[in-house]
């Protein structure tokens, strides 16, 4: 079973070790400091073509830590926690501040910004489970998909993931959080071959709670189902259609828009949405919401890296964009406050607009619906977007062919605007909870 | 003078009194009557990166990251674990958790203990981290940035970067082989955002490679790097937006040859096609390219960012054809995959770190030169585009289709470079494209340094090259409808 035994005892000895290495620093004339100490360990099982293929476990742990001197700072990091490690990696780190630069904007987050409250967010699941058991699961969900269909010819497999860890966070205000977590998985991949067509797809689950990741039959019957449909996919002419980006796809897009409002991309000018709070980015029916404290979720957060509590704000309302994703740097650099996103975003819901998968089909009549997108053709400072895509072409809201070796193109500031609507046929896997999006138009480039 | 494998004894067993004896312990653990491979792939690697940003040195990091990961194969069935700590009791530990993919009993020992230095070092053993002072490594950033500011007044942003690796392996593997590998890695990154009236464009340039810092101060790193990233920022201020459909393709030389990597080399590593889930499987012999084609895989270029002296499994690197003449000679192998074709390894063991298990990875994949004189390619071109840079690709590997992105292109018409062009893409298919080169050019040219390839999860540092090359019939996927 993965668990970390005795978490409660090493979140003592992380915190003791917390203590000290905050007191030498400030003995070795840091004015603040900071770190955070992690400790996982993991077991994945992959088998393939009916029987094991790899079987790991996994071990990690680190310190990251850094000092500041006024408005210079160091940072080192070091997996060894032995005294000496300790010792070394905190001169290491004041080497470096020596030679970084003042800067005004540098520091800890605010001291009256620090969390204060810590919701049981009901993030630590460990699984009962043994590699023999993993090794049966992963066995059968692949059994399933091979099963599925006689076009399934090879696989590339299916296999568990159990993950526990623990995270403690500490700094010179006196700030000291600890954290502990779970995630568990199940996956498959297959191939299919039709004559000279060979396609591959996956399916996955994921949870923090062992108990709500989909059964073996479904993941491997969806991952089944997904690689055989590509099956003699074609190429389209360039054309100009709407684009319906399902779930998987949709959280990409969602992301784009994270991306463009982070701190980081509006302080360095380098964002296709700058300036952007107050800015009706969207048509007004689009919502998005960033809720931090929802239990057992995968982004789920009471503070961030820099011990700054989170909390459930608007990012989008009315298709207006609220507020960004801010830690303490970019929040000085922007005169603005720290939002609790120095580790990033923590859950975003997009609301639907209250219409089915099929009926989206319907109200699309005829275009491309995208399944998979590959390459890195988006210009984040831009906004400019082409990427790679497979899917299918639908035509009267009914599904004609897959397609393949096509490209969509637009620019993500129309392409948000162009959202026609939002479906409600929501992927809770991950941070980004959206359903499907459907795009007025865009650029297909194909034979 | 003191060879690689003393470095990694003082590295790995002086600290914990480690033996020989220790290791037979450890390996009568791991092995099994049906143990086909196994290993021990000690690491100790030390980073430190130096980052420039709004003209001030605004980060600066360093790191140490050492551990063992244990290695067991019965066949095709791996087991794996790996610690932080190199300790008799955790090696142990690892090699027991390791064994349990074999369901034999305990068995096996090591006969002989051989130790092997590199037998050709592609790069030496200097640690690159102290191979400049930090006053230096810090004026050179500043340098970077002031000679970008001075190239042209819409520079908005400069971002640069320099960072250095110096990494210890030593890989001892079932047969008694123990193999140390000492290894520098640095690199230099520039980001630049021009502004011109409202309209922002950016663009990066770089390079390195497994040597020591003074490369980039004697080589005038700084301005190379500084005023490179400029001009390609600035092209794409005047860009337009590329055409969308299929047309003619010329591939500038250096960098674009990250589409063999992309497009073929992928599809060429030995796991794929021991699966049979590459659009390659089971095609040597087959015409796969246009005649005098001819691609390779070269882990022996001196200095290469994507060299090794021994690959992660202690094999020695070798240049390996993978394309003759248009024909398909083979795969890239490691050790495990090898074993299962019947075949031996060709250097090609690959892992991100001790925490991974190894995998048939690239080094540096380029093709051979050609016959044609790059302008005599252009100029044969009525309607096209040139694509001189790219910022990345990728494929799926079983369908074998393929994208990578232009960061730099221009259209072609009636023979002569026009426009620059931007939002290029470019989509096809890995086992036809090559069958649609025309026209090979006579300027082989490797890339500056900068290739990072991400397989399965794990990254590693890899090299691509190429000559000028028209490909006749490629998809672009732009904006603009022809």
């Amino acid at each position: 079973m993965i668990e970390l035994y005795n978490r409660f005892d090493i979140a003592t000895e992380f915190q003791a070790m917390a203590e000290h290495v905050l007191t030498a620093a400030k003995a070795k004339g840091a004015t603040a400091a900071e770190l955070d100490i992690d400790k996982s360990m993991g077991l994945s099982v992959e088998v393939r073509m009916g029987q094991v293929d790899k079987l790991q476990y996994h071990r990690d742990q680190g310190i990251n830590l850094t000092v500041f001197f006024g408005h210079r700072k160091g940072y080192a990091s070091t997996g060894d926690f032995s005294p000496q490690a300790l010792a070394d990696t905190l001169e290491a780190a004041c080497r470096i501040a020596r030679y970084t630069s003042e800067d005004d904007f540098n520091g800890l987050a605010d001291a009256e910004r620090m969390a204060t409250e810590f919701p049981k967010l009901d993030l630590y699941h460990p699984w009962e489970l043994n590699a023999d058991m993993a090794i049966d699961m992963a066995l059968q969900t692949e059994a399933v998909a091979r099963e599925h269909d006689a076009r399934i010819t090879n696989s590339e497999g299916a296999g568990v993931d159990s993950y526990a860890g623990m995270s403690l966070y500490a700094n010179s205000h006196g700030f000291m959080g600890v954290s502990h977590s779970t995630r568990h998985s199940l996956s498959c991949s297959v191939v299919a071959q039709d004559g000279e067509s060979m396609q591959r797809d996956y399916w996955y689950s994921v949870s923090r709670v062992p108990g709500l990741l989909e059964s073996a039959d479904s993941v491997g019957a969806e991952a089944a189902q997904r690689t055989v449909r590509r099956l003699n996919a074609r190429s389209l002419s360039t054309r100009e259609a709407p684009v319906l980006f399902v779930p998987q796809m949709a959280r990409g897009l969602v992301g784009q828009l994270v991306s463009a409002i982070m701190g980081g991309a509006q302080y360095r000018k380098a964002s296709f949405l700058l300036n952007s709070i107050g800015q009706q980015a969207f048509p007004d029916f689009v919502q998005l919401r960033e809720d931090p404290l929802i239990r057992q979720a995968l982004g789920s957060r009471s503070y961030d890296a820099e011990g700054v509590a989170t909390q459930a704000r608007d990012i989008v309302k009315d298709g207006i964009i609220q507020g960004y994703f801010l830690g303490s740097y970019s929040a000085r650099k922007l005169g603005m406050s720290s939002t609790g996103s120095a580790s990033g975003v923590t859950n975003l819901l997009l609301a639907d607009t209250g219409i089915s998968f099929p009926d989206l089909l319907a109200q699309m009549g005829t275009g491309l619906m995208v399944t998979e997108l590959i390459g890195n053709g988006v210009n984040g400072i831009t906004g400019d977007y082409s990427r790679g895509a497979v899917g299918y072409w639908v035509e009267n809201g009914m599904i004609v062919h897959p397609v393949e070796e096509v490209t969509i193109a637009g620019n993500l500031k129309d392409m948000f605007k162009g959202i026609v609507a939002i479906g409600d046929d929501v992927d809770e896997r991950g941070s980004i909870r959206t359903g499907s999006i459907l795009i007025d138009k865009m650029t297909i480039a194909g034979q | 003078m003191k060879q690689a494998y003393d470095f990694a004894q003082e590295a790995f067993f002086a600290p914990m009194g480690l033996s020989e004896a220790h290791l037979e312990q450890v390996f009568s653990q791991l092995l099994t009557k049906d143990t086909t491979l196994a290993d021990l792939y000690f690491q100790s690697a030390r980073y430190e990166s130096w980052g420039l940003e709004e003209g001030i040195i605004k980060s600066g990091s360093y790191s140490i990251e050492q551990g063992v990961g244990v290695r067991s194969v019965c066949g095709e069935q791996t087991g794996f674990a790996y610690s932080g700590e190199i300790t008799l009791p955790a090696l142990l530990e690892s090699a027991k958790a390791a064994r349990a993919i074999s369901r034999a009993g305990q068995s096996g020992a090591v006969n002989a203990w051989t130790v092997r230095t590199p037998q050709r070092p592609l790069y030496g053993m200097d640690d690159p981290l102290n191979s400049l002072s930090e006053d230096d490594k810090i004026s050179f950033l500043r340098q970077i940035d002031s000679i970008a500011r001075a190239t042209s007044p819409y520079v908005r942003q400069v971002m640069a970067n320099m960072v250095a690796v110096h990494e210890i392996i030593l890989v001892v593997d079932e047969t008694g082989r123990m193999t140390a590998d000492i290894r520098p890695l640095v690199r230099t990154n520039v980001s630049v955002i021009v502004e011109r009236n409202g309209q922002t464009e950016s663009a990066t340039a770089g390079g390195g490679g497994r040597f020591s810092l003074d490369f980039f101060v004697t080589g005038n790193k700084a301005q190379e790097y500084a005023e490179e990233a400029v001009r390609k920022a600035l092209i794409n201020l005047d860009a337009e937006a590329a055409p969308a459909g299929n047309m003619t393709v010329v591939l500038g030389n250096g960098w674009p040859g990250v589409l063999l990597h992309e497009a073929i080399g992928h599809g060429l590593e030995g796991d794929f096609n021991r699966k049979g889930t590459s659009a390659f499987a089971g095609r040597i012999g087959e015409q796969v390219a246009a005649k005098g084609i001819t691609v390779v895989d070269d882990g022996t270029l001196e200095q290469r960012r994507g060299s090794l002296s021994v690959d992660d499994e202690g094999t020695q690197t070798q240049c390996t054809t993978l394309i003759e003449d248009g024909i398909l000679k083979g795969y890239l192998f490691d050790r495990q995959n090898a074993a299962l074709m019947g075949t031996q390894s060709t250097g090609n063991g690959r892992r991100q770190s001790y925490a991974n298990l190894p995998m048939p990875r690239m080094t540096n994949t380029y093709m051979r030169a050609g016959d044609y004189d790059p302008a005599e390619i252009i100029a044969s071109v009525e309607k096209g585009i040139y694509a001189v840079n790219f910022s990345g690709g990728q494929v799926d590997i079983t369908s074998g289709k393929f994208v990578f992105s232009a960061s730099e292109a221009y259209q072609i018409e009636n023979g002569k470079i026009g426009k620059p062009l931007k939002n290029a893409t470019l989509i096809g298919n890995g086992p036809d494209v090559l069958t649609r080169v025309s026209m090979v050019g006579n300027d082989l040219q490797l890339d500056t340094g900068i290739g990072v390839c991400g397989k399965d999860g794990q990254s590693v540092p890899v090299g691509v090259g190429q000559p000028t090359l028209r490909v006749d019939g490629l998809t672009v996927g732009g904006t603009a409808t022809a």
